[in-house]
């Protein structure tokens, strides 16, 4: 193996499907080969088993549907005003001042502190878990997008200004577009953590959704339909974060050739 | 053709409590090629920089005709060493930015890009993406972008100075056939002795820092020029000349 030299698409991707058949390999032995028992952990068929029962019983498409709008829209709801408040800082000095002290405290404020204190606020349904994952990923875009759109090349601000551009030329026309595959990542990173939060939410006061269903299954102690909701929001993850790459590759032609 | 004198009037810049540059006064004229020549760190980019409006000087005036410099405009055209094309925008749509950022009608872009990406070899690249450039053909680019916008008068700071030596020489031919054409006012900032004496009408040779004009050459090799000239004893001549000025400046930065 030699060091940062690349490997082919086809050896990547058997490296990666790989370790998931380790994975599962060493999960069917210690579960199969009884040194774990099944209360604790289910083993990878009677997990399947469960999860049949849970898509055919007990309407588990519905939980699915229920967490993807709330984590979709809460996010979407973030983006949309932590984006353009991360560019205005980035952009503008007097801006970053202003809010930078206070973005830098919230950040850290954890979202799944606020679920009580939401719940007295508005109570378990729709607008507490949208809340969550707000306050879980809009300060983290804000400080993100800023970053980023303070790292615009000066030299391309540079040169845009003596060809005649304005600061509104400026923003509109070098700094958001030079920050925009960047901010398209962020986005995508923080829609993964958006997710840790809307299961964090669904545990606490939910009568619908993935975490919902982990917390129904576990008071009947059924591992299999634990690990199974488990497994799936790492499946619906992998998924949304394969197809918001390929996404961005396509509206970044130029920031990939 | 440009028609607009500049006048740079006791212009200092010190950064901190370190003097970049000494008071410089100078005149272009309408349509001269004026080369600025000099060590490296003597404090040539910020003298331009400061013509561009990009830079404040510490003292000292710098104005086009009657009308001072306050900050940088599409009259004063820019080429930098680093690559500052638009890697979002394809080649065709570098050239068109400063049209359309004085908001030109989009058939006038159009027309006006595909004249200067004719004039600067860069047809068949119209769609391509900076990334997929090379060097030269980058500079051709912001050589483009910089004459599409019709400026008084053309910036360069080392255009030319990342390229390799043959990329380089077509570059400079490059520019002299279209500064011929068009007489456009060009300071153009160098620490090459031969490109300064093949290109300028005038060498300005600057000291090693703080910098201050220690000579000024005139270069009376007539236009058109072409490679050959390089061979000829008159450039001989003035490059010897340079070269002794140069190389004692050399020497002062180096022991600064
Ligand atoms: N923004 C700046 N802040 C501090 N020092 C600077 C700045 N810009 C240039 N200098 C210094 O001024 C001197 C002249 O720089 P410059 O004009 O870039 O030289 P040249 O282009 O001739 O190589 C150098 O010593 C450089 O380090
Ligand atoms: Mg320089």
């Amino acid at each position: 193996m030699t060091p940062l030299a690349p490997v082919s698409r086809a050896a990547r991707l058997l490296l990666g499907i790989g370790f998931f058949v380790v994975f599962v390999a060493a999960w069917a032995a210690i579960t199969y080969g009884g040194m774990v028992p099944p209360l604790f952990l289910a083993s990878p068929g009677a997990t399947l088993v469960a999860g049949w029962s849970l898509f055919t019983e007990f309407n588990f498409i519905g939980d699915i549907a229920i967490t993807v709008f709330r984590v979709v829209c809460g996010f979407l709801i973030a983006a949309a005003i932590a984006v353009p408040v991360g560019l205005a800082m980035g952009a503008f000095k007097s801006v970053e001042a202003f809010l930078e002290p206070f973005v830098s405290f919230a950040r850290y404020l954890p979202a799944s502190a606020f679920i009580p204190l939401l719940i007295l606020w508005a109570g378990v349904d729709e607008a507490q878990k949208l809340a969550v994952i707000f306050i879980g990923s809009v300060f983290q875009i804000i400080i993100m997008v800023a970053v980023i759109a303070a790292a615009t090349r000066r030299d391309l601000v540079e040169a845009a200004s003596t060809l005649g551009a304005r600061s509104w030329g400026v923003v509109f026309r070098v700094i958001i577009p030079s920050a925009a595959p960047q901010v398209a990542e962020t986005l995508r990173l923080v829609l993964g953590w958006a997710w840790t939060y809307v299961i964090v939410a669904e545990l606490i006061g939910a009568q619908s959704g993935i975490g919902h269903m982990i917390m129904d299954s576990q008071r009947l102690l059924d591992t299999g339909q634990m690990i199974f909701g488990i497994v799936m929001i790492g499946l619906i993850g992998l998924v949304t974060d394969v197809l918001v790459k390929a996404l961005n590759r396509r509206l970044f032609p130029w920031a990939v050739i | 053709m440009s028609d607009k004198t500049l006048h740079i009037q006791g212009v200092t810049r010190s950064f901190g409590d370190m003097l970049a540059l000494q008071p410089v006064d100078l005149t272009v004229a309408p349509g001269e090629f004026v080369a600025v020549l000099g060590p490296s760190g003597c404090g040539k980019s910020t003298l331009l920089r400061i013509v561009a409006g990009l830079d404040r000087p510490t003292a000292g005036t710098v104005a086009l005709d009657a009308t001072p410099v306050t900050g940088p405009g599409p009259e004063r055209g820019m080429v930098f060493q680093s690559y500052t094309l638009f890697p979002w925008l394809t080649v065709e749509q570098n050239i068109r930015f400063g049209l359309r950022e004085a908001g030109r009608p989009e058939a006038e872009q159009r027309e006006i890009a595909a004249r200067f990406i004719a004039r600067t070899g860069l047809t068949g690249f119209e769609n391509h993406w900076p990334k997929q450039l090379s060097g030269g053909m980058q500079q051709r680019c912001a050589l483009a972008r910089a004459l599409a916008n019709d400026p008084e008068m053309l910036l360069l700071d080392e255009p030319f100075g990342a390229l390799d030596h043959q990329t380089r020489e077509l570059m400079q031919e490059l520019l002299l056939e279209i500064w011929e054409a068009d007489r456009k006012t060009v300071l153009f900032v160098t620490h090459d002795i031969d490109e300064a004496v093949f290109l300028a009408s005038r060498v300005l040779v600057i000291s090693a820092r703080p910098g201050r004009i220690k000579a000024e050459v005139p270069v009376p090799l007539p236009y058109p020029r072409d490679w050959t000239v390089k061979t000829s004893p008159e450039f001989a001549a003035l490059k010897a000349r340079l070269m002794a000025d140069i190389r004692e400046e050399v020497r002062r930065s180096a022991e600064a």
